[in-house]
């Protein structure tokens, strides 16, 4: 205990500095997560106290909920798809635009970024696949005479997780892509030029013997963001094929845990659910970064 | 800031060239072409949306959009200007509050040594493998128990919280500033909170900056509706969004919306997108 208030006093003006951001970060990031915890084991529907319940809320996902295994399912099929698929096309486009003269690499970059951050622009794609003539996509097919009546390409579940996947990889280029971007940047050309020395001799061998080395920290940050944005998609599925898509084609456990938070009000049943989703993210976290430091 | 000067083209094949070039071609294809088509619905006229075949370009281009959507603003019982208030107001407390505590503590915990620093860092970057989506229902709790629903603080507070950006600025400090100006700074005499200040967060300045960018985006795209139910507390997007909601006359206003929306955040990023791929540059993990 005297330790303790040693180390305090002689510390304080550190400890001063990260308190206030310790407040905030343990109220509405650490406490959450214990919060989640505690209230998945009980029914709570915010207007009664919370009753325990035990593993029921666990159980009934797995014995009960149909559709919650339906989105188990999509979300991890989707997370697989386009976490690695986003994560890839980051490092590609950062790479083959590092390439080009200063003006056009600054213009390509905001090219491939502004999607990411443009609010609601995603919207767009409803219109371009929008299920009747006047939907761009059926217009042109249409007009071409590739198919001979509009697709529901949001109706029908054969096409809505292939939408879905192509409109999350559009706007997904974000922080990993400006973390590629800024990391080949800080790479040294006097590694290139020595490279060129030691016989290497295409851009290919170049990329594995200077570039993935030299960005390895830049790789594995880029992993971590990439990995929790191919969980988190919801917004964009649900502005895409809505709030109840045919055969729950495109339903993720966000959307699940949503419907069952803020539309049912069982909040304890949705939060067993993103106890669930939690760990899932930590355990595919710490299974892709073990494997990322072996290949290094 | 080390910038690639000299012109390095050896080792390079035509066949490799073309390929590139066939790639970024497809892939900036992929990119442009709907933010250009949602652009250039905005100048169609109501007519030329719903003509089949659908075309591209407009034939007609018009500000007709824009002036039914200022029409419409005027009329709302709540003044624009008041929503246009409310998001300014989040936007700028959240990032001014994550920029104050995050930074601060950013500092701390690159240039000082004390007990529980470790943990903390861990913390931080523990924080950064899950999404905020699995938090939104004990989130929501803790904020209607703080009596800060129908708040701005519903909006702001939770931001001052972000974990990515001190992450970001904490790597950067290490990089950036030099112990030995701190050592100089101290033996003159120098407070912690002076050096922060004066010294540390001038060199930091593209680092905060990309704090302040990334934020935006979070706070200028939010809705605020789960928090949020009078009118005249709620956010622009949300007016926007009340407007598109109006059905298929308002097909046109709501692409005017549309573009309106994304055009804030991007000429935020045009404008600082150089230091923000500065900062980007040292956001790299340090393998163990």
């Amino acid at each position: 205990m005297k330790a303790f208030w040693r180390e305090l006093k002689e510390n304080r003006i550190p400890y001063l500095f990260v308190t206030p951001f310790l407040l905030v970060f343990a109220v509405f990031v650490v406490a959450p997560i214990l919060i989640a915890v505690g209230l998945s084991f009980t029914y709570f529907n915010m207007i009664e106290p919370p009753r325990w319940v035990g593993w029921s809320n666990y159980l009934a996902l797995f014995l009960e909920d149909d559709v919650f295994l339906i989105a188990v399912k999509n979300t991890l099929l989707f997370a697989a798809i386009t976490g690695p698929l986003s994560y890839a096309l980051c490092f590609v486009f950062a790479w083959l635009i590092n390439e080009l003269k200063p003006k056009i690499r600054a213009v390509l970059t905001l090219l491939f970024y502004a999607p990411s951050i443009s609010a609601n622009a995603f919207m767009i794609w409803t219109v371009l696949f929008s299920g009747d003539a006047y939907g761009y996509i059926n217009g042109l097919l249409l007009d071409l005479g590739i198919i001979d009546k509009p697709v529901q390409w949001l109706v029908d579940p054969q096409w809505m997780m292939p939408i879905v996947i192509v409109v999350v990889l559009w706007m997904s280029l974000g922080v990993s892509f400006l973390t590629f971007i800024a990391g080949l940047q800080g790479i040294d050309n006097i590694y290139f030029e020595a490279g060129a020395i030691d016989g290497i001799r295409n851009r290919w061998q170049e990329l594995w013997y200077i570039t993935l080395p030299m960005m390895k920290n830049h790789l594995m940050f880029g992993a971590i963001i990439s990995i929790t944005n191919s969980f988190a998609a919801a917004d964009q599925i649900q502005a895409l094929t809505g709030n109840a898509p045919t055969d729950w084609a495109t339903w993720t456990i966000v959307q699940h845990i949503n419907d069952y938070g803020y539309v049912r009000y069982e909040m304890g049943y949705a939060s067993a659910m993103a106890v669930l989703l939690f760990i899932t993210m930590v355990l595919v976290q710490r299974l892709v970064q073990r494997l990322l430091r072996s290949i290094g | 800031m080390r910038l690639r000067i000299s012109n390095r083209r050896l080792a390079r094949s035509a066949a490799g060239d073309v390929t590139i070039l066939i790639f970024l071609g497809l892939g900036a294809a992929y990119m442009a072409l709907p933010m250009f088509y949602a652009i250039c619905q905005a100048f169609k006229p109501l007519n030329e949306l719903f003509i089949f075949p659908p075309q591209f370009l407009p034939r007609h281009p018009t500000l007709d959009n824009f002036s039914d959507l200022f029409l419409l603003m005027a009329q709302s019982w709540v003044p624009v200007t008041r929503y246009l208030f409310n998001s300014l107001f989040i936007v700028a407390a959240g990032c001014a509050g994550n920029v104050v505590l995050g930074s601060l503590a950013a500092y701390a915990l690159s240039k000082h040594e004390f007990k529980g620093k470790n943990l903390i860092n861990n913390l931080i970057l523990f924080s950064l493998m899950f999404a905020g989506s699995v938090l939104v229902i004990p989130r929501y709790l803790i904020i209607s128990y703080l009596g800060w629903i129908n708040t701005y603080a519903a909006l702001v507070v939770p931001a001052w919280g972000t974990t990515l950006g001190v992450f970001l600025m904490r790597n950067f400090i290490t990089h950036m500033v030099h112990d030995s100006l701190l050592e100089a700074a101290r033996i003159d005499g120098a407070s912690e909170w002076y050096i922060h200040w004066r010294i540390v967060m001038p060199i930091v300045k593209p680092a905060w900056l990309t704090l302040v960018i990334l934020n935006f985006q979070q706070l200028w795209g939010d809705q605020g509706s789960l928090f949020i139910y009078s009118e005249e507390l709620k956010p622009l997007p949300y007016a926007l969004g009340q407007i598109i909601g109006g059905g298929v006359g308002r097909a046109g206003v709501a692409a005017a919306v549309s573009v309106i929306l994304m055009a804030v955040p991007i000429t935020v990023f045009v404008i600082n997108q150089a230091k923000i791929v500065q900062t980007m540059g040292t956001s790299g993990i340090t393998g163990e």
